[in-house]
């Protein structure tokens, strides 16, 4: 049987869907434990990447970000986290995933919503002084809104990687998409491997399309049509 | 193009100085200025003269180090920026408009800050469309959708929402085309006619201030008051070196600019009736020593005959006359009177208002030249 027929087979089978291994629980547990590190990571970077562009101060912590971002491998974050998990009593599994997975996900909301801000023409800015508003209005009704398409570039990027990289949280026994890929991996059995790789790369996609979908709705001003509510 | 000021101070520079921190010297050293109510002020000067810096004193986007800063009598610093600034009208040069707004919500981004009710504030954005000029189709588009002329009317009608007293316009034209450019301004003289608001005008281009100012401060580097006269008075008499130069060359032609035809005082000029004799003709023509005639009919001007015509003839309404080529108001500019008449066969513009005034020459406005 060749790998695809086999994982045709895998899927198609009903008991490998349910219950605490099947795919619809790992796949449920992979997609929240995405959604909780991507909204935490939002939550921390956010406040700050918004505050930091609004002064024009912070342009080295943001670099720094990004090179650290891209420096540290989430599987030594996943190594590290572990034997602090465990000595804190969280355990294997769950925890030191999320661990890494904030971090993962922190340095592209901060680096683009703190491009998103800086970038905002300045005449813009100084034109919302000039009719009084106060600093927080300017952040909050003029540089905000328009930082939005880079502050989502930076959300979607962060999803995007925290989907794909969630994966690892099988190596420390959190049940999610990539236990299908170690378990597969272990047992040769191609079908059950591909099912984890699979759905990884299609939810990933899925992520990115979702957030392609909100960038309109939430900038009308940037859409090319003529007609405007 | 006098301004009509009340007589008191709308804004009132003492002693005003800007230091940056960290500049050998200021930007502004030691300015003392006076904006009446009402009236226009341009502040011209060469980059680096502190023209910029002294307009944004005004609403503290620049804190003064040092001297006395008033506007309508109170000092600006003893006023929160943000209410200060909500007080006065502000126009910039790449308009500024908020992107991500409507024009319709840009239009009425200080009644809102002020904390307007909707229906007075949807009021007001429809007056003020009105008034600038813009079409009302555009109030639901964003200002990407529209033109720099359009979009530069919409800054003007954002600074001008809450009817503040004073307006302050930094290089309000120069990103937008000369055609469009001239436009605006002439709007603008237009709306300052109906609102008499007291402005300040940064430009870095003395035809504009010329054309739109009724006092003009020309600034040197360190925000030095060379000058500060009516523009007439100005280019008639620079006060040294550097404002003659920063007036340029075509001084005389730019003070043409400013006075109209009616300064020229028209005269009746060579003219007789249709009816009039040959003889009758050329003892006119010799008078005025020129070689044509006009041929006025009642106060209608029929056109002109040249001498080599009448030969033969009895009286000047047996020609066909010939129109004149250039033709003017009480109110044409002088310059532009004059780019008509060396264009013209007969060296004269001919004045009309309803019915015929006169003519002018070359001469008469070279007189009304020296005479002011």
């Amino acid at each position: 049987m060749s790998a695809f027929s086999e994982f045709v087979d895998f899927i198609s089978t009903s008991e490998n869907w349910w219950g605490r291994t099947g795919i619809a629980h790992r796949l449920a547990e992979h997609v929240r434990i995405s959604g909780i590190a991507v909204t935490v990571a939002a939550v921390v970077a956010l406040p700050p990447a918004l505050w930091l562009g609004h002064r024009r101060r912070g342009g080295v912590l943001a670099v720094a970000a990004v090179n650290v971002g891209q420096a540290v491998p989430s599987f030594a974050i996943v190594s590290l986290a572990l034997p602090i998990s465990l000595r804190w009593g969280h355990g294997f599994g769950f925890w030191p995933t999320l661990v890494a997975l904030i971090a993962l996900a922190l340095p592209p909301i901060f680096t683009n919503t703190y491009a998103g801000v800086v970038g905002v023409d300045p005449a813009v800015v100084q034109a919302a002084r000039g009719m009084g508003m106060r600093e927080g209005e300017v952040l909050r009704k003029v540089e905000l809104p328009n930082a939005i398409p880079l502050a989502l570039t930076g959300l979607r990027l962060s999803a995007v990687q925290v989907v794909a990289t969630a994966t690892l949280g099988a190596f420390v026994g959190f049940g999610c998409l990539g236990s299908f890929i170690n378990e597969g991996f272990r047992q040769r059995d191609d079908g059950v491997l591909l099912t984890g790789a699979v759905l990884v790369a299609l939810l990933a996609i899925a992520t990115e399309i979702v957030f392609g979908l909100l960038q309109r709705p939430l900038t009308p001003w940037l859409s090319r049509k003529k007609d405007t509510r | 193009m006098s301004g009509n000021p009340t007589g008191d101070l709308a804004i009132r520079f003492e002693h005003v100085e800007k230091r940056f921190p960290g500049a050998a010297r200021p930007a502004v050293t030691d300015l003392t200025l006076d904006v009446a109510s009402g009236e226009l002020v341009a502040l011209v000067g060469p980059s680096g003269c502190g023209k910029t810096t002294t307009l944004r004193m005004v609403n503290r986007l620049e804190e003064p180090t040092g001297g006395r800063l008033e506007v309508g009598g109170v000092d600006v610093r003893s006023v929160p920026a943000h209410e200060l600034r909500r007080g006065i009208g502000y126009v910039i040069q790449q308009t500024g408009l908020f992107p991500h707004r409507t024009i319709a919500a840009n239009i009425a981004t200080v009644p809102v800050l002020l904390g307007w009710d909707k229906a007075r504030i949807a009021a007001r954005v429809d007056e003020l469309v009105e008034l600038v000029g813009l079409d009302p189709e555009l109030l639901a588009r964003y200002p990407a959708a529209l033109s720099g002329g359009q979009q530069q009317r919409v800054g003007v009608a954002r600074a001008l929402a809450a009817d503040p007293p004073v307006l302050l316009m930094d290089e309000p034209y120069s990103a937008v085309d000369p055609i469009v450019r001239a436009h605006l301004q002439d709007e603008l003289l237009a709306l300052q006619r109906r609102l008499r608001k007291t402005v300040v005008l940064v430009t870095h281009d003395i035809d504009e201030a010329i054309k739109l100012a009724d006092r003009v401060a020309i600034l040197n580097v360190g925000g030095i008051v060379e000058q500060y006269a009516a523009p007439a008075d100005l280019l008639r008499v620079p006060a040294n070196e550097f404002v003659a130069s920063f007036l340029g060359r075509e001084r005389a032609l730019r003070r043409m600019a400013l006075l109209a035809v009616a300064d020229a005082s028209p005269r009746e000029g060579p003219v007789v009736a249709p009816t009039a004799t040959v003889e009758e003709a050329r003892r006119v023509m010799a008078e005025h020593h020129v070689d044509w005639i006009g041929v006025l009919d009642g106060r209608r001007i029929e056109g002109w005959v040249a001498a080599d015509e009448l030969d033969g003839h009895r009286t000047v309404g047996e020609l066909t006359p010939r129109r004149f080529a250039a033709w003017v108001g009480l109110d044409t500019p002088l310059r532009e009177a004059l780019d008509m008449i060396v264009d013209s066969r007969t060296r004269v513009a001919v004045v009309l208002d309803g019915t015929y005034r006169g003519m002018v020459s070359i001469d008469d406005i070279a007189d009304a030249m020296a005479a002011r």
